[in-house]
């Protein structure tokens, strides 16, 4: 299962006076999608698709799906083929994930890069079928992960390293030094002075924060969206500090 | 029990060399049996700085390779009985040292010596990482100054990641030695202050060399600091951090800090 970022274009119907100069506002936006990876033979791997949506009936209709072809040898027939095979079984394919450009034609489902990694996701039996939808409903669908997972990092993080969490928030008891940085999934708690890097919500989490006791960074992002320490106000260094995303900017404020 | 020093720092330049050869000659001063060991293959120069480079015939990479026993490569200081060098060679490059000849040289050095001193190349590849591979503590020289104390803090994150100690589980005892300090430019704020070091590395303070003309002039008469004049203001610095490494408590000074006003105007002006 992937993230795909999707280009969500807000249309704003353009007259023929050019008088009103307001321009198209395209936005990104992420969700999530399942991700298929087929296997060779071909046959087979539809066979098992057919076993496993025979298990689970509608598990595919209206999903995102997204098509990973990374690992599979097959030129533009064989894929187109396979689409259709898809189509056959009402599966939707949003997106080709790792297709060489010469395997890739017209009328086919858009490339796709730059995924994400999301845990994987457990495909419900049809039977008892409360318990299925239950299951279905506890998918996250178009909401970020929100695992209560978190990592606590009981000494100073030096430079060089990284401490890498995905799947929840990270706490640091000392310093993060110039050089160091922390990728977290939620939220970034620093219990010292932040001089290296923190990125919170790193898997698509706009509500993510970044806390810390004294400000000092070099960089500073949430869900993506970044600020170099350039960028920052000079009245927030060496303060305490929590940071939190408010539509496409960081916001800062004080903590006294 | 013999205890493995490493002096490391990262960047170079800083003074680790200085630093190993004056600490080595101090805890040899106290009669107990030291080491200095020279990891810098390929640019050897703690032979030059103990003055002992006309006296060299094997190093460790002989050692190593078995073409020499190691008290064939050992050299004992004309000046102090107790004190011993073991050189890198300067024709070689880091690769002649291997982790199984580093190791037993090691363990060889152990039943013989109190004190062994490693003297870290710069960087942060495998000179540096063999040289502080068996180390029970570590001294990080660090200037105070932004990308010294940067690479020092990169080196501590190495110490408690890639020795044998930190493979145990166990942590790796390091210590901050400061050199190049001085006090008039920190206050003026041309350089980091005691305090913002310490701030940022969070390691404890093993003594605090002030910037001199003492250093240099002892390293091109080839002797360590300590020896060439232990009176001046570097060798009692390093004379202090010794009697640290080996356990006493000494109080803290902090070089330079206590001038009267004459000092502060000759201190300007000199800057």
């Amino acid at each position: 299962m992937n993230r795909v970022p999707i280009e969500n274009e807000k249309l704003t119907k353009i007259s023929n006076v050019l008088t009103e100069a307001r321009s198209i506002r395209i936005k990104g936006r992420s969700f999530l999608a399942l991700m298929l990876s087929p296997e060779l033979p071909l046959d087979d791997w539809l066979t098992r698709l057919d076993d496993l949506a025979g298990r689970s009936a509608g598990f595919f209709l209206e999903r995102p799906i997204v098509l990973d072809v990374a690992e599979l040898d097959i030129d533009r027939s064989q894929l187109k083929d396979l689409l259709a095979e898809l189509a056959n079984r009402n599966v939707r394919i949003m997106g080709i994930e790792g297709g060489r450009p010469s395997i890739m034609g017209p009328g086919m489902p858009p490339a796709m890069r730059g995924g994400r990694p999301a845990p994987d996701v457990e495909v419900p039996a049809a039977e008892p079928a409360p318990a299925a939808e239950k299951a279905a409903a506890a998918l996250p669908e178009a909401q970020p992960i929100r695992a209560p997972a978190s990592m606590i990092v009981r000494e100073p993080v030096r430079s060089g390293q990284s401490i890498i969490f995905p799947e929840g928030d990270v706490t640091v008891i000392g310093s993060v030094a110039s050089g160091a940085e922390i990728i977290a999934g939620g939220s970034v708690h620093i219990y010292g002075t932040l001089r290296g890097r923190a990125l919170a919500g790193s898997v698509g989490n706009a509500a993510a924060r970044i806390f810390c006791r004294r400000l000092e960074a070099e960089l500073l992002a949430i869900d993506g969206v970044y600020k170099t320490a350039e960028d920052m106000a000079p009245d927030l260094r060496g303060q305490s500090v929590q940071l939190w995303l408010d539509g496409d900017s960081i916001k800062a404020e004080r903590l006294n | 029990m013999a205890k493995v020093v490493v002096v490391t720092s990262g960047k170079g330049g800083v003074g680790k060399t200085t630093s190993s050869a004056a600490l080595g000659a101090a805890l040899a001063q106290r009669g107990e049996k030291t080491v200095v060991v020279d990891f810098d293959v390929g640019l050897r120069n703690l032979d030059l700085v103990m003055g002992a480079e006309r006296r060299v015939v094997y190093d460790i990479v002989n050692v190593i390779q078995g073409d020499a026993k190691l008290p064939q490569a050992l050299i004992r200081d004309k000046r102090l009985e107790t004190l011993f060098l073991l050189p890198a060679s300067q024709t070689r490059d880091k690769d002649s040292l291997t982790a199984e000849g580093v190791e037993q040289v090691m363990n060889d050095l152990k039943r013989h010596f109190d004190w062994i001193i490693c003297d870290s190349p710069a960087g942060i590849e495998r000179g540096a990482t063999l040289a502080m591979r068996h180390a029970d503590v570590a001294v990080v020289v660090t200037n105070p100054e932004v990308s010294s104390v940067r690479d020092s803090d990169r080196i501590i994150g190495l110490l408690d990641s890639k020795t044998e100690k930190a493979e145990l589980g166990e942590r790796m005892e390091k210590h901050l030695l400061l050199t190049r300090y001085d006090a008039v430019r920190a206050e003026r704020g041309d350089m980091l202050k005691v305090d913002d070091v310490l701030e940022i590395l969070s390691i404890p303070l093993l003594g605090i060399v002030p910037e001199s003309m003492d250093v240099l002039k002892a390293s091109n008469i080839g002797a360590p600091v300590t020896l060439a004049d232990s009176r001046s203001a570097p060798a009692l610095a390093y004379l202090d951090a010794a009697r640290r490494l080996a356990g006493e408590t000494v109080p803290m000074t902090i070089p330079g800090e206590k001038r009267g006003l004459l000092g502060k105007i000759f201190g300007r002006r000199a800057a």
